[in-house]
């Protein structure tokens, strides 16, 4: 994984809240058995007309939008099913950062694994953000944030900085790139006691 | 000094402590793992690169589910990208000895409804699957929740996970529901209230008489849309309903005897803490339905459609705009006035037997509106033999509902079955989010027997009133 440590970007400014995984990525597009390439069908249906181009009334389609890496919503985000198509797909669009003042509890975890940070704001600094992303667009320029991880701070150029809380073991693994799974499995031994511990027959052999 | 009296969540969470090492999320044991087609290709397929296998492959059981034809089961596939996952499937259980409950298997069916069926979903479990509404396990008091494909990799590879400890929330039930009156309808109402994030961080555990009243398949019906409410996970403390479900299905322990006495240590002691606690009452609840684009926008069928000025926070307002403006209504209509095009009765919220016995009972007697295309979707290859015993695929084919193979179908319309843009559908599945059961399509979430009215009526009708044949 990619590790993360700081971030510049242009932000997206999706002024809506509970926006669901569904509206993430619709159903049609989970079949496929690959984890990449889903950028393209990226809020699908809100995103593309039904004559497929580009709706020009969607958020991520204004041109102060144009080359976004942080996404600016309200609360509720990642809301409904467990698909990690939803990071996925905002990962491979572009997107390294979501900022919004509640995520639902799953979407917020797959995040992580997926070198992306989800970083909860206060209802009001959220509030000022998309105020903030609404002016620039207006002035026909766009809004860009730096996000300092070892730090743990959201800021601008115009006097903006917020500080955000970050789990240390989530952060560490941002921060490292590190491989859930590797690192688990570094614990094997701990997990075989468990396991004799709760009467289970031994494991032939342990995964590599 | 005594032990510090423990809720079920707790005693659950430190038994599956597995090691806390220095600075790191602790480990805890996944007991049980389902697996479904739609979210674990790329775990397996992660596997296979890293040269991993799957640490416990008897603790770990697959079906097809998501995409799935739900008609005549020798037809081939006609979608050739949904058999590939379906295929993809089949040969990632064969090659990691995982056991398939397969298209052509007699147990096939929704992951969450085949679980609890076959005895694989047990008190005092964790169990995890790659899918939100894994929370019905919770039911049997099981501590079962969704996870990523990431964290489904890690659970095959070390059957562990890495959770951060959730926050214990009880919501008690007191009273009883009236007659009529289903779990769906509690559990709608308790989204109502609590709000799509209410829970969020949390697992519920219900408690209370009207929840203790409750048998297991309408357990299960609250427990599975606790994520709807935002929360982790939902669960009810085992009682003797729980054991006597369990006893003689195929994978409990064959001392099950002595498993019943580990199980009944598992309810939450006297004087145990929640972090949150919120009291309703059973007899304030009667029949739901939707009307917007998430499941915390019901009222109750008396009701009419609500004008967004009267929410008080912004964002409300906003979404409760923008949900009426999809839905094709205009604030102030009656519930009973909308008129429908399509009804669903399925999904792992309400296609168990006695899901489709109270749509049947309504049914029964009458034709479905010849402006309405109705089905029938029952949850597992068992439950829809069990129907057929009982006659109901008769009575439902007689009223003029399709009658069909075990599948999520329209829950979320994966496979081709599907809404039309503009179609309104009485559904008793979960989520009535934008295009979920089709781009375009306007779904009201409601309980088996609400839409089997709806079916006949051709508009929504208040089931306390309705004339049994
Ligand atoms: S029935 Fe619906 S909610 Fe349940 S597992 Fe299938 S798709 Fe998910």
């Amino acid at each position: 994984m990619e590790p993360f440590i700081t971030h510049t970007g242009i932000v997206a400014a999706l002024d809506r809240a509970n926006v669901d995984t569904d509206q993430i990525i619709p159903k049609q597009f989970l079949k496929r058995i690959e984890r990449t390439g889903f950028g393209q069908y990226l809020f699908f249906d809100w995103r593309f007309l039904a004559d497929g181009s580009p709706n020009p009334e969607f958020e991520l389609n204004q041109p102060a939008a144009r080359g976004a890496s942080i996404l600016v919503a309200r609360r509720n985000f990642g809301c409904g099913s467990s698909r990690e198509h939803a990071p996925w797909s905002l990962a491979d669009y572009g997107f390294r950062v979501v900022i919004a003042p509640t995520f639902a509890d799953i979407f917020f975890s797959n995040c992580f694994q997926n070198g992306m940070l989800p970083i909860r704001l206060d209802e009001q600094d959220v509030d000022e953000l998309l105020r903030r992303a609404a002016a620039a667009a207006k002035a026909g320029t766009n809004y860009r944030l730096h996000v300092d991880l070892p730090a743990a701070t959201v800021s601008d150029d115009a006097g903006f900085s917020k500080p955000f809380q970050i789990d240390p073991f989530r952060r560490t693994c941002l921060l490292e790139g590190l491989d859930n799974i590797s690192l688990s499995l570094k614990n094997v031994a701990d997990i075989t006691a468990w396991e004799a511990g709760h009467g289970l027959p031994p494991v032939a052999a342990a995964g590599r | 000094m005594p032990a510090k009296p423990r809720t079920l969540l707790e005693k659950i969470w430190d038994d599956h402590l597995v090691c806390a090492p220095d600075g790191d999320q602790p480990m805890r044991y996944i007991d049980r793992h389902l697996v479904h087609e739609g979210t674990s290709p790329q775990a397996f397929e992660g596997l296979r690169l890293a040269g991993r296998r799957i640490r416990r492959p008897e603790a770990t059981f697959a079906t097809p589910d998501h995409n799935v034809p739900t008609t005549d089961r020798r037809l081939p596939i006609a979608d050739p990208i949904s058999k590939q996952q379906i295929d993809t499937l089949r040969n990632n259980c064969r090659e990691f000895g995982v056991r398939l409950f397969d298209l052509g298997d007699a147990d096939q069916g929704i992951v969450h409804v085949i679980g609890p069926e076959l005895g694989i979903t047990q008190p005092g479990m964790t169990i995890v699957c790659g899918d939100s509404h894994t929370a019905t396990h919770g039911a049997f008091g099981a501590l079962a929740f969704g996870v990523g494909t990431s964290e489904v990799e890690h659970v095959l590879a070390t059957q562990t996970l890495r959770q951060s400890k959730p926050r214990s929330f009880e919501v008690r039930v007191e009273g009883a529901l009236h007659p009529g009156i289903t779990a769906k309808d509690l559990v709608l109402f308790l989204i109502g209230k609590l709000s799509t994030e209410g829970g969020t961080g949390y697992v519920i555990e219900y408690t209370g008489e009207c929840i203790r009243n409750l048998g297991m398949e309408e357990r299960m019906t609250v427990c599975n849309m606790s994520i709807e409410a935002g929360a982790r996970a939902g669960m009810i403390a085992p009682d003797q309903k729980t054991f006597d479900y369990l006893r003689g299905r195929d994978f409990v322990p064959q001392d099950f005897d002595r498993a019943v006495a580990r199980w009944s240590t598992l309810p939450g002691d006297a004087g145990a803490v929640f972090d949150r606690v919120e009291i309703y009452n059973g007899g304030d609840v009667v029949p739901q339905v939707t009307w917007g684009t998430n499941p915390a926008q019901v009222v109750g069928i008396d009701a009419a459609i609500p004008d967004p000025g009267c929410f008080a926070d912004a964002a409300d307002r906003d979404s409760a705009t923008r949900a009426i403006e999809y839905m094709g209504l205009t604030s102030g209509t009656r519930i009973a006035d909308l008129a429908l095009d399509r009804v669903f009765i399925g999904s792992c919220t309400n296609s168990r037997i006695e899901d489709l016995r109270a749509a049947a009972r309504v049914a029964q007697g009458y034709r479905v509106a010849p402006t309405v295309h109705a089905m029938v979707v029952p949850g597992s290859g068992r439950v829809k033999r069990q129907a057929e015993q009982e006659g109901l695929d008769r009575i439902f084919t007689a009223a003029g509902f399709e009658w069909r193979e075990a599948g999520c179908s329209m829950c979320l319309g994966m496979n081709p079955d599907t809404l039309s843009p503009g179609q309104r559908c009485a559904s008793t599945s979960n989520r009535n989010f934008e295009g979920r059961q089709g781009k375009g399509g306007r779904t009201h979430l409601v309980s088996p027997a609400m839409a089997a009215a709806a079916a006949v009526q051709g508009h929504f009708v208040d089931i306390r009133e309705w004339q049994y044949r």
